[in-house]
């Protein structure tokens, strides 16, 4: 254990329907060495300990892939850093004696279910909308190398194929849209081959249901892209303006 | 007098899975929109299974314990995906595939599934391109590769180090598509608590919803397991946090023999143990040891000045360095396979030779590559006579693009910049080769209950290459699975839908709650995570790296002791109607106290070293091979699978024989 003492304010709330509040929670013996929700491990510790409720947050594989992570800390999503996810910041980018805001996601489309944990299923409905390519299972596929793909091609469907859905875009931006999560997935299947066959349904598919789930719109502020933990380019919102833009000009 | 009978079909091997194919039955379109599956678990091999299964008419209820299938841990796979593709001429073949798993699982694996497991390999790598999987490519738009884990040929397909991802992403969106479409229903955020057995037969399951708290019940005419491993019984593991073993455990103690659980992975470099607080280890890339030099102070004294922050590894003079892989094994030196440098790095610590404040830590050094690389860059630049910095300088920048996103994330956890002081890194629990025992067709021994990927014992043997944990997952997830199970529901299309009201449910969900009750009535003193970190720390001193009889025999009575201790005194705070976390956290360390003692009970009965399992007694005594893995084939050339007889503790052992007609069995020599 170490001996950096920090006090957390750290949003609290019981259920979806429960108004919520801060709630201020002293905590000793923090060591620089530690992760930041290891950290909140050890508050959640003590808060056993004594018999109170322990703060409820998302996580799973700490090693900033999984995308279960989120929080809002100090106003940055994922905290101070770029191009890390809350479980791969430590508590050495703090002080001794440091006060810290942390709250969940907020957007009307990311409900709050406890604490710090909230319902990101809308990005599984928009993905269920549109975001695959329409191929069954089958052991008689044309051979991986029978398309060539563009090395350059490949490595910017790969780019945008590097979001881990975590949300950190929506919860960034001042109108909570989900251009940028939409874009990454549109932009990685318009870049391919296998994807362009459905590319005009996909744009609109998914489009129509990221504004059915209460997204906003996108106003260019590119905050979101500062945000990303994965460094998703702007230029994918781009590249699906363009092909919503060509798919709702053009006939099927 | 074994009740276990593997199917594996008769023929030669090349034939075996073709000639199963066009014989076992299959149900007929119309009827499959009859019948019910079940898939826990939403990984490679479970999400590639629920949407297979969906788009061949099959109605699927899928079910996660992650707030969305997207986040199953086999995202975080870095390496890459083998297949018998033999893009790069180099003379690759399913047949080498099959020979190098089988070989590098130091023969203890079912021939005639690791064949089948290399034979559609090649399948993999074409749906996943189809599916818009973004592989690397080289510039004449080609899919490249890369060799791995030591074998001869490069056949490792891979999209940068995140080929986990990549291919669970594109799992995941033909999940999505048939969610969609409504052919798939999932269930996210909810948790299998127990499978649900009808006249011999897996009927359903009682799950969880882990937002409510509520308990539901789901009935079905086949259960797939593919819920991963159990590493985290370690508690410090490279697993995810929620990554456990309670399907599977409840699956044994409703009776599926449990094979091989003894049969750990333990990978060599990842970032060492800083300190009590610790809630998980991560993985350094393997691809590190091609440049890196293992080692440790070759003097006491100057081992323990490092400990106690009095001299850092750069005081110490090459002459007192122990390079201590490179003695050993002049032949492969720092390549060494996984479970050689991860005993060797235990062994130096254990005499004392660490080099962090907990002494479990030894250097990977890159200032020989540093220096190696300056100088041919100062070559290419023609600088003559270049200074010492100037060569530092251009070497780091080699190191750097090579590896510079290992460093950073290095950087990130250590906080100390490993360019100028070399990295420290410990093994650490990184995968399980055992796993519930299925036969050819992937069933366990409850018919109707199937296991897939990690969650089954079948394809590794006693150690798993790299890159082979991807290719097994979506194999039978994708290829094996769709197939397999139509013979067993052949039987079932008249059967109609599950009748939930039974008392086999009743009883379940009876048994479920009550285990909910206990916990939150327990009124204990201590958290959850207390009793974890007790059993992680008995299975790594006692059941990890290498393992004695008498430790196994005093870690089967300390993780009594602790279950015991559990049982009465653990705090589990809040409502079951409820999110709650530290209830989730409960259940599983409940089962993985009692697997922890199940595992140590098999690494007690097999009296050989073989692969992952290394038994002290077992050694080579003298020659070249002295201190090196002694494997008995004669009396331990068996799958062991334990049945459950009714209480922590006690299992019956079966035996399935392993027989190699294809493999001759040799030593494995690293010398």
């Amino acid at each position: 254990m170490g001996n950096m003492k920090l006090n957390l304010k750290i949003w609290r709330q019981k259920g979806p329907n429960d108004k919520g509040q801060m709630v201020t929670y002293p905590v000793n013996n923090v060591s620089e060495d530690m992760s930041f929700l290891e950290m909140l491990d050890v508050l959640n510790d003590d808060l056993v300990r004594k018999g109170e409720d322990p703060i409820a947050f998302d996580h799973d594989c700490r090693e900033g892939i999984c995308g279960s992570c989120s929080l809002f800390i100090n106003g940055e999503a994922h905290g101070p850093g770029r191009l890390i996810t809350t479980c791969q910041l430590h508590m050495r980018k703090f002080k001794d004696g440091d006060t810290i805001h942390v709250e969940p996601w907020r957007a009307e489309a990311f409900p709050v279910i406890k604490d710090l944990a909230t319902d990101r299923g809308a990005f599984d409905r928009i993905q269920a909308a549109g975001g695959f390519v329409s191929v069954n299972t089958s052991g008689n596929l044309v051979d991986g190398n029978a398309v060539p793909i563009p090395k350059d091609d490949a490595d910017k469907a790969f780019d945008a194929a590097t979001c881990i859905g975590c949300g950190a875009c929506v919860a960034t931006c001042v109108n909570s849209s989900a251009m940028l999560f939409v874009a990454a997935k549109v932009s990685q299947f318009a870049l391919l081959p296998q994807g362009r066959p459905e590319a005009k349904r996909r744009v609109q598919a998914m489009v129509e249901q990221m504004d059915k789930e209460g997204f906003g719109n996108c106003s260019n502020t590119g905050a979101c892209e500062v945000e990303c933990p994965k460094g998703i380019s702007l230029e994918h919102i781009a590249r699906m303006n363009r092909e919503y833009l060509a798919a709702s000009v053009t006939k099927e | 007098m074994s009740t276990l009978d593997s199917k594996i079909p008769p023929g030669p091997i090349d034939k075996k899975w073709t000639d199963h194919k066009g014989h076992i039955r299959i149900v007929a379109p119309a009827n499959k929109r009859r019948i019910d599956i079940i898939v826990v678990g939403t990984g490679l091999a479970g999400g590639a299974a629920a949407a297979s299964l969906a788009e061949m008419g099959y109605n699927v209820k899928a079910f996660c314990f992650q707030d969305s299938a997207r986040r199953a841990h086999s995202i975080a796979a870095q390496g890459g995906i083998n297949a018998a593709k033999n893009y790069q001429n180099d003379g690759d073949s399913t047949y080498r595939l099959f020979y190098d798993t089988v070989k590098g699982g130091d023969y203890r694996a079912r021939e005639a599934n690791v064949y089948r497991l290399a034979e559609v390999s090649a399948n993999i790598i074409d749906q996943c391109v189809a599916q818009g999987v973004p592989f690397a490519r080289d510039y004449g738009g080609l899919l490249d590769n890369r060799s791995f884990g030591g074998v001869q040929v490069s056949r490792t397909f891979y999209a940068r180090g995140q080929t986990g991802q990549q291919l669970l992403l594109g799992a995941y969106s033909a999940l999505m598509r048939q969610v969609g479409k409504g052919a798939v229903k999932m269930y996210d955020r909810h948790e299998m608590l127990d499978v649900v057995v009808v006249d011999g037969k897996a009927r359903g399951i009682i799950a969880r919803n882990l937002i409510t708290g509520e308990i539901e019940r789901h009935g079905a005419h086949a259960v797939l397991l593919c819920t991963g491993g159990y590493g985290n019984v370690f508690f410090l593991s490279t697993n995810a946090m929620g990554s456990n073993v309670t399907a599977a455990w409840k699956a044994h103690k409703r009776g599926a023999f449990f094979g091989n659980p003894c049969y750990t992975q333990i990978h060599p470099t990842c970032i060492p143990v800083s300190g009590t607080h610790q809630s998980k280890l991560t993985l350094m890339s393997e691809s590190l040891r091609n440049d890196g030099r293992i080692w440790v102070p070759a003097k006491l004294e100057d081992a323990k000045a490092i400990r106690e922050g009095k001299k850092k590894g750069s005081d110490i003079p090459e002459s007192d360095r122990d390079y201590y892989l490179e003695r050993r094994y002049p032949a492969f030196g720092n390549l060494v396979p996984r479970d050689v440098a991860s005993r060797a790095a235990k062994e130096r610590c254990d005499a004392g030779f660490g080099v962090n404040k907990t002494g479990e830590a030894v250097y990977l050094d890159f200032s020989a590559a540093i220096e190696r690389y300056g100088k041919l860059e100062a070559n290419v630049k023609k600088i003559d006579n270049p200074s010492k910095e100037k060569i530092i300088e251009l070497g780091r920048a080699v190191v750097s693009e090579k590896y510079g996103n290992l460093f950073d994330m290095y950087e990130n956890i250590v906080g100390e910049n490993p360019y100028d002081h070399a990295m420290k890194i410990y093994p650490a629990v990184h995968y399980t080769m055992g796993g519930l025992w299925v036969d050819y067709n992937l069933q366990t021994t409850v018919p109707g209950l199937f296991a897939l990927g990690e969650a089954n014992f079948s394809d590794h043997g006693a150690n798993r290459l790299g890159a082979s944990a991807l290719m097994q997952g979506l194999a039978d997830g994708y290829f094996v699975i769709p197939y397999t199970v139509g013979d067993y529901l052949a039987d079932d299309i008249r059967t109609g839908p599950i009748d939930t009201k039974r008392p086999e449910f009743d009883a379940a969900e009876k048994d479920v709650k009550d285990r909910i009750n206990h916990f939150l009535n327990n009124k204990g003193t201590k958290p959850v995570d207390d009793f974890h970190r007790a059993l992680g720390k008995v299975m790594w001193d006692k059941c990890g790296m290498a393992r004695n009889a008498e430790g196994l025999k005093q870690a089967i009575q300390e993780i009594r002791a602790i279950r015991e201790d559990f049982w009465q005194n653990v705090r589990v705070p809040g409502s079951g109607n409820a999110f709650n976390q530290e209830l989730e956290k409960a259940g599983r360390v409940a089962d993985f106290l009692e697997l922890g003692e199940l595992m140590c009970m098999d690494a007690l009965d097999r009296n050989e070293s073989c692969g992952g399992h290394f038994r002290e007694e077992y050694a080579e005594t003298d020659g070249p091979q002295k201190g090196e893995a002694k494997r008995d084939d004669e009396n331990f050339a068996y799958v062991a699978a334990w049945e459950w007889l009714g209480e922590a503790g006690k299992a019956e052992l079966h035996k399935e024989p392993l027989t190699f007609e294809e493999v001759k069995l040799t030593q494995r020599s690293y010398k």
